[in-house]
């Protein structure tokens, strides 16, 4: 027994090195095929974008983001985005209040028909839009007799976003509200809240962050939403020209540096987008330790 | 005595949200998308037959499934190594990484499709090393499924990393205290916890790549009966305002798209009972 | 304030969380609802509230049907069972809520609000933790937020749901005998859920059991104790020793023994189970009458000052449990494997209603 006992003592010391090092080494090896993975395809070709809008010189980056083309193209997706976050910020809090707060029948299809837009080629999203409001479409001919065009303008490239961009803010919320419970708002009701006190003092603050993050991956989307908007838009430059359009067209006619200058700004938008996700997990994290 | 009454709701704005959530939901994404099956059958079945089973346009999908199912598989054997990286070790810069990650979803498509393209032509950065060992990249299928790496890259990262992370330390323990080796724990205890999400990544991974355009148009170069992919069928036939003709495409991809969507349902339901055994 | 429930009924799908229940809660008592999870108590408590529905049945306050009010018309003060305290609040603020949420013309001043608030944090003894938030609180601190917040708006009656159910076991303790030295101070009708039939026994005035969404029993703490109604009460109440028999004309045989059922003169060659708890058992060396059953001592081990002996019944394989207190014990002065005698000093006999059990 005793001598049974030393041994397997023994034994325990040696085996944590032995095994210490075997994943010392594994650890090495993984860690190093994952850099490598992650520098061909995500580190190079972001900071290649950068290297390529300066290729041929400042004068030739400011010139590329200023001139009038090109600040249509800004003005343009600014607006896009500027209608479409809200409208599915308002929409994603509804479903979300929907779906994590009532029991209806039909509320899986529901979630089902919310992620929908997730599983459509964005072509098809344009595709799909062209044949609605078009001419030969269900709406088309409505909407002409008052005067409103809808495809190759910017109500249409609104509504492709509206398409492509709807689960956004939805699905960031429900796993949120879920993992919350709605205790907190019975309480506030049982208090003697009304609907709209328990949601600016209640609920509000408690999905704040989860809210800010489905808006700003929304908003990135939106800005550089291509394939939809790209059938929807008829590309009639100045006019119906968003930022991702407008860098098409320059790399088309081989204005390679004006391209990639353009594509540098939304370049930097996504940084920030990235810096700013990473700022609320940071703060989620430091949240929840302290 | 007895009374029958309506349910009632404690908390308010039921008929509000569900009224917002339907109205705009159907607005924008139902009634347009029901267009599909409404314009193809214009066609008729004979005239659908012909358009979707055309040399060209059988070619595009064998295109655009060949590509999205390899980016996929290459995105889940090294996306399962990235999140064990990620969960597993610390090494220095790993929250720059973590961040980095989310790129694809925020870079927008046609920027990476063009910085892609260049990056990997013939005398580009990286494509010189593949024209050194006589490879073409760009213009290629082989460019086709680089452009779609970069889309589903953070798919299978982000699925596995919570899954990961929950999975207790204490199992783990167990398993080696009952005498398991690291590679059995890996493949008999870790693995089959990984599967169900594992294998949702994969399929999100896929559904995004036979749809995805952005990126993949400027690297395909878009040679008929080559390196055409549906998507870009769907818009050529437009072009030409054949719109029955591309209709009758996307009926064809919405349907795999759906398949996926339900294949996807099923395998969180198939996780979601394996976290209750868990518990 | 009396609250008057008749003939309730709740159903989830097809599950019935509620059978027709009936029940009358009187002014000023503290009242536990106490059973099993899944016995419908919770339910019970919410639809009390407002904060679930009614299906059919009334449920009212001092007379008036309450029925169709909702939970913001019904006066009452509601404790979560994870005390629902808004995080990003602090104590003061969470315990104003209910005050700061009013109409203007009914809004109390800000300084009435936070004279009220203060005395209120003096009552649950957290004077110093105004300042602080519900997440650098303990969990006996937290309860007592929530206790004070439910209490801001001036209740008619206070509802608990598993008030103590998240409390180490000490804490938990000190808060029961806290609770019940608050309600005899502030003497507001309470009800409070739990599944812990020492915290019921402990605490309430008068304790409603239930099981399956029916209520098995309604009585004082001794009431249930002393006289279960039912063998599910018998079995939730403490342990309890099973004696499975036929029962013919008022008495229960099994085996060589035979006990009195005074209850079922009638009865004419049934299945009965006779209920004995442990402290209602002697034990004697000799067999001195027909009621005695042949055991052999199994396993003898204290608790505290009680000694619990387990016995292997000779006519069976099943086991009895005998609770002797220190004298007794030294008396017998028994050892494992030694045949004896158990002999209940009180049986109570029940027909099962089907012969599973």
């Amino acid at each position: 027994m005793a001598t049974d006992l030393v041994k397997n003592e023994g034994k325990h010391i040696h085996k944590p090195t032995a095994v210490k090092k075997e994943t010392n080494w594994t650890k090495r090896v993984l860690i190093t095929v994952m850099f490598l993975y992650l520098s061909i395809f995500l580190l190079v070709p972001l900071v290649y974008i950068f290297v390529k809008a300066f290729e041929q010189g400042s004068g030739v980056y400011f010139a590329a983001i200023t001139n009038s083309d090109a600040l249509d193209a800004i003005k343009l997706t600014l607006l896009v985005t500027l209608i479409t976050v809200p409208l599915n910020t308002v929409f994603g809090i509804a479903a979300a209040w929907l779906i994590t707060r009532f029991q209806f029948k039909g509320k899986q299809l529901l979630l089902s028909l919310i992620e929908l837009p997730f599983a459509v080629s964005p072509v098809i999203a344009g595709l799909v839009l062209v044949l609605f409001f078009g001419p030969r479409g269900v709406m088309g001919p409505l909407f002409s007799e008052l005067g409103i065009k809808i495809l190759f303008s910017t109500p249409g490239i609104v509504i492709a976003t509206m398409f492509v961009t709807l689960p956004f803010v939805a699905r960031e919320l429900i796993p949120v509200m879920q993992a919350q419970g709605k205790a907190e708002e019975e309480a506030a009701i049982s208090l003697g809240a009304s609907g709209w006190q328990m949601f600016v003092r209640v609920t509000l603050p408690n999905i704040k962050w989860g809210l800010l993050y489905g808006m700003i991956l929304c908003n990135a989307r939106a800005i550089g939403e291509f394939g939809a908007v790209s059938v929807i838009s008829g590309r009639i430059r100045g006019m119906t020209n968003t930022m991702p359009l407008h860098v098409e067209i320059l790399y088309n006619e081989y204005q390679f540096s004006a391209a990639f200058a353009v594509a540098s700004l939304m370049s930097l938008l996504a940084i920030l987008t990235l810096t700013i996700k990473a700022w609320i997990e940071w703060r989620a994290e430091k949240q929840q330790t302290a | 005595m007895k009374r029958k009454r309506r349910k009632k709701n404690v908390l308010p704005g039921f008929g509000l949200t569900m009224g917002i959530t339907t109205m705009y939901l159907s607005i924008i994404v139902l009634i347009p998308l029901s267009m599909v099956f409404i314009e193809s059958s214009k066609l008729g079945w004979q005239g659908f037959i012909e358009v979707v089973t055309s040399d060209r346009v059988l070619h595009a999908y064998k295109i655009s499934f060949l590509t999205a199912f390899s980016a996929a598989l290459i995105n889940a054997v090294f996306g399962l190594m990235i999140a064990w990286v990620l969960v597993r070790y610390s090494f220095p810069g790993k929250r720059l990484i973590d961040g980095l990650i989310d790129l694809p979803f925020a870079l927008p498509t046609a920027v990476a499709g063009i910085a892609l393209t260049t990056l990997y032509a013939e005398d580009g950065w990286i494509g010189q090393f593949f024209t050194l060992l006589n490879i073409k990249v760009a213009f290629t299928p082989l460019g086709i499924t680089v452009a779609l790496v970069f889309i589903g890259l953070p798919f299978v990262v982000r699925i596995i990393q919570p899954v990961l992370e929950n999975i207790e330390k204490e199992v783990e323990e167990a398993a080696s205290s009952l005498g398991a080796t690291k590679k059995q724990i890996f493949t008999k205890v870790i693995f089959p916890e990984l599967l169900p999400s594992l294998l949702t990544g994969f399929s999100l991974a896929f559904a995004r790549g036979i749809g995805e355009y952005g990126s993949v148009i400027f690297i395909a170069g878009n040679m008929p009966m080559n390196t055409e992919i549906a998507p870009l069928m769907i818009m050529t036939k437009l072009e030409q305002f054949d719109y029955a003709g591309a209709t009758a495409i996307a009926a064809v991809m919405l349907v795999v798209s759906f398949l996926c969507l339900i294949i996807i349902n099923l395998l969180q339901k198939w996780s979601r009972k394996h976290e209750m055994q868990g518990e | 304030m009396t609250i008057e429930i008749s003939n309730v009924t709740k159903h989830y799908g097809s599950f019935e969380a509620l059978k027709d229940i009936s029940l009358n809660i009187p002014k000023g008592e503290l009242v536990a609802l106490l059973g099993p999870s899944g016995s419908g108590k919770t339910t019970l408590l919410r639809m009390i509230a407002g904060l679930e529905s009614i299906e059919e049945g009334t449920i009212s306050f001092d007379g008036s049907d309450l029925t169709d009010k909702h939970v913001n018309q019904r006066d009452v003060g509601f404790v979560f069972q994870h005390y629902a305290l808004f995080k990003h609040m602090t104590v003061f603020d969470n315990i104003a809520f209910g005050l700061n949420v009013r109409k203007k013309r009914l809004r109390p001043s800000k300084k009435e609000i936070e004279v009220k608030v203060n005395e209120l944090l003096e009552l649950v003894k957290l004077s110093g933790f105004a300042k602080r938030y519900p997440g650098q609180l303990s969990g006996g601190q937290r309860q007592r937020v929530a206790l004070a917040r439910a209490l801001a708006v001036e209740p008619q009656m206070l509802l608990l749901d598993e008030p103590f159910g998240a409390l180490d076991a000490k804490v938990r303790k000190e808060l029961r005998s806290w609770l019940r030295k608050l309600h005899n101070e502030i003497n507001v009708t309470s009800v409070f859920v739990t599944h812990d039939q020492e915290e019921a026994l402990d605490v309430a005035d008068r304790i409603v059991i239930m099981n399956n969404g029916k209520i098995e029993q309604i009585g004082t703490p001794s009431e249930v104790y002393d006289n279960p109604a039912s063998p599910f009460v018998y079995d939730f109440l403490g342990n309890v020793n099973l004696f499975h028999g036929r029962l013919h004309k008022g008495k229960l045989n099994l085996g060589y023994a035979q006990f009195d059922a005074p209850d079922y003169l009638d009865a004419m060659d049934k299945n009965a189970v006779g209920y004995v708890r442990p402290y209602q058992l002697n034990i004697e060396r000799e067999k001195k009458s027909v009621d005695a059953i042949a055991t052999k001592v199994y396993f003898i081990h204290s608790i505290g000052p009680k000694w619990h002996i387990e016995l292997k019944r000779e006519d069976s394989d099943t086991y009895v449990e005998v609770e002797l207190n220190k004298a007794e014990h030294a008396q017998l002065d028994l050892t494992v494997g030694e045949v004896v005698y158990v002999r209940p000093k009180e049986m109570k006999v029940f027909i099962p209603e089907d012969f599973v059990i």
